[in-house]
């Protein structure tokens, strides 16, 4: 193995490689910022370029683009509450309202120094466990996929708003009615469409994402105006402060960064769990972990709040690598992209790629690690040009958000139903927060609408019907019984505090 | 008896599960798929009875703190301006194109948000579309149809 981690070091440091990622990490961290352009399609748009070159370089190239992509996602998350995937939805719960207390470039340093310790965690229980890990995630069925779904949306619907976990659920519900909608994945029944072809395909990720979050917030901030409690926000968004993090803010991050990381990693090697449900877990169980007087502070710019989503979304891409490489069996669309272009190489991975090519299995685990600090030295001085944004008078910024957030959606499907889609959404959404109906547990339980749907299918099929297989398993046994504890806790406190 | 607007949203969100469930109902499964443990039905109407259930509890539940909104603070003209400027924009991208009905769309939002700084509101409109569609278009080759600048020659 250290043979092939010299040979993986040789390869990731020549001077073309570094240059491959130096570029990947500025071109993916620029259209990660760009609306409804996320990894997948960075990396796409990568492919044919990575042709002309050597697999390592093609790869090492696609990884930059891939690390860039994420931190650029992270950026338009804190700065203007539009999340472009999923898995940095659950960096604007705290990444935003701290941008709009004026801490904006504190808010992009923390997600780029949570990203990068997560990162290199990752890339050193890669490094050294990656084999091994690939038997703890074939040994997940459906049924524990299914019951981690589950625990995942009970958890952010638990911790997303104080007191409001029924309104909670029922943003659950609503998400996973709105992903229903469109095609059924197996029998390609069309549901919910009333007849409309639009709807055939379902509803994009993308235009939920921005109608409830981008769209809703610029509209949000038009309607309360004139309200006099929100003068004082709007005075602090010119100040937007340093990049500097005193000794507290660093020793919460430093708390935070360690358990996320292991947490986003294990999440990341299961196929099909990802970065998404690894950053919204990893909000819930850092909730957990601090005193009452932070766990008020969650939501509203906690440092605990932002640098364990960002920790361990960026945990989990690397972590999601174990089963593409060891395994063959991508992880997530950004690693089914990466297979299509490993495969367009004329390489097949699996178990036997670190023995048949090692320079590239370790060539991409080394460049991993090196692009994160390329994109960590390229990123932090760009920070307070980038956290600029947000002094941008709100006349502008507003319908520049309005702006994003329609093209986001025109460069997806280029017809204009989506487009009133969006702004039927986006006034429901901004109805709904205005009377505290939290939108992120609507976000998680639409992008697991399908997944949840496929491993709760697989499961009543492989038991006949029965719903014994909640608990045949120990592991599914187990993680229901933490989402029963989050329930029982939850209405324990609403009867205590009546 | 006064009734809170959070009740009055989860009753809504009552009838919603309902007229989800009769939806459901409407769904033409395959006729060998019709007594199967799991078919195109079966998850909708878990989610149904769910939303059903979720809403009768909030509604027969005690209120704590129901959400007080003061309606007088709020700017619904301009909102409603917004989403209607944001709606006829919606309605000319694909005839006018995304040039010229985004420069005009970014313009008026401008203005009816109150700014006559015109040096800047014209700079953040048409210019920066123009660099928008440069950068999209020029550099990273995804295609955005525009009937008005392919009349001017300007693109193919």
């Amino acid at each position: 193995m250290i043979e092939g981690i010299l040979i993986g070091l040789q390869t990731a440091l020549s001077l073309k490689n570094i240059l491959m990622v130096m570029m990947g990490c500025f071109f993916g961290t620029i259209i990660g910022m760009l609306p409804g352009l996320g990894p997948m399609t960075a990396i796409a748009l990568m492919i044919p370029i990575t042709y002309g070159f050597e697999p390592a370089t093609g790869l090492i190239l696609m990884a930059g683009v891939y690390y860039g992509a994420v931190f650029g996602g992270s950026t338009s998350s804190i700065l203007i509450n539009a999340p472009g995937v999923p898995g940095t939805v659950a960096t604007a719960f705290d990444g935003y309202p701290m941008a709009q207390q004026g801490k904006a470039g504190k808010a992009l340093a923390i997600a780029a120094y949570s990203s990068f310790a997560g990162g290199t965690i990752s890339a050193i229980f890669l490094l050294f466990a990656a084999p091994s890990l690939s038997k703890v995630s074939l040994a997940f069925r459906s049924p524990d996929y299914f019951a981690l779904m589950v625990l995942g949306l009970t958890a952010v619907s638990a911790f997303s708003s104080k007191g409001q976990f029924l309104k909670a659920m029922m943003m659950v519900i609503l998400g996973l009615m709105l992903a229903t909608v469109g095609q059924d994945s197996l029998s390609d029944i069309t549901r919910f469409t009333f007849n409309n072809m639009n709807l055939t395909d379902g509803i994009s990720f993308v235009l939920v994402v921005m109608a409830t979050f981008a769209m809703s917030e610029a509209l949000t901030i038009i309607l309360k105006g004139k309200d006099p409690s929100r003068a004082t926000e709007q005075i602090s968004l010119s100040q937007l402060g340093s990049i500097r993090l005193d000794k507290e803010e660093r020793n919460k991050m430093l708390k935070s960064i360690p358990r996320s990381s292991v947490l986003g990693f294990l999440i990341g090697v299961l196929p099909g769990a990802g970065a998404t449900i690894a950053s919204f877990l990893a909000y819930g169980m850092e909730r957990n972990y601090v005193n009452e007087e932070e766990k008020q502070k969650f939501g509203k710019g906690s440092v605990h709040g932002l640098a364990a989503p960002e920790t361990a979304n960026n945990a989990a891409c690397s972590g999601s690598f174990v089963p593409l490489l060891t395994l063959g069996i991508p992880g997530s669309g950004t690693t089914a992209v990466m297979l299509g272009a490993l495969l367009g190489f004329g390489i097949q991975p699996g178990p036997r790629l670190y023995m048949t090519n090692p320079e590239i299995f370790w060539s991409v685990i080394m460049s991993m690690y090196i692009g994160m600090v390329i994109l960590l030295i390229l990123n932090l001085p760009l920070i307070p040009y980038i956290a600029r944004v947000l002094a941008t008078p709100k006349n502008f910024l507003i319908p520049l958000i309005l702006f994003f957030s329609v093209t986001g959606i025109y460069l997806m499907s280029f017809n204009n139903f989506d487009i009133f889609l969006m702004i039927g959404i986006a006034v429901v959404a901004t109805f709904l927060r205005l009377y505290n109906f939290p939108m992120p547990p609507l976000i998680l339980a639409f992008v697991l609408g399908a997944l949840m749907e496929e491993n709760l299918r697989r499961s009543l099929l492989i038991s006949d019907g029965s719903f014994n297989f909640l608990w045949d398993r120990p592991l599914t046994a187990i993680i229901l019984a933490f989402t029963i504890a989050i329930i029982s806790w939850q209405a324990f406190k609403s009867f205590k505090n009546k | 008896m006064r009734i809170s607007i959070d009740k009055i949203i989860s009753l809504l969100f009552f009838v919603l599960s309902v007229f989800y469930l009769y939806q459901t109902y409407q769904i033409q499964v395959f006729s060998f798929d019709e007594h199967a443990p799991f078919n195109a039905k079966t998850f909708p109407t878990f989610l149904a009875y769910f939303g059903m259930f979720l809403s009768v509890l909030f509604l027969v539940l005690p209120e704590k703190n129901p959400t007080k909104i003061d309606h007088k603070v709020l700017d619904y003209k301009s909102v409603s301006f917004l989403i209607f400027i944001t709606v006829v924009y919606g309605f000319v991208i694909l005839k006018a194109g995304f040039f010229l009905s985004t420069s005009l769309f970014l313009f008026f939002s401008y203005y009816f948000l109150g700014e006559r700084r015109w040096k800047w509101m014209f700079l953040l409109s048409f210019p920066f579309v123009a660099l928008f569609m440069y950068l999209l278009h020029g550099l990273l080759d995804i295609y955005l149809r525009d009937p008005f600048l392919k009349m001017l020659g300007i693109i193919g």
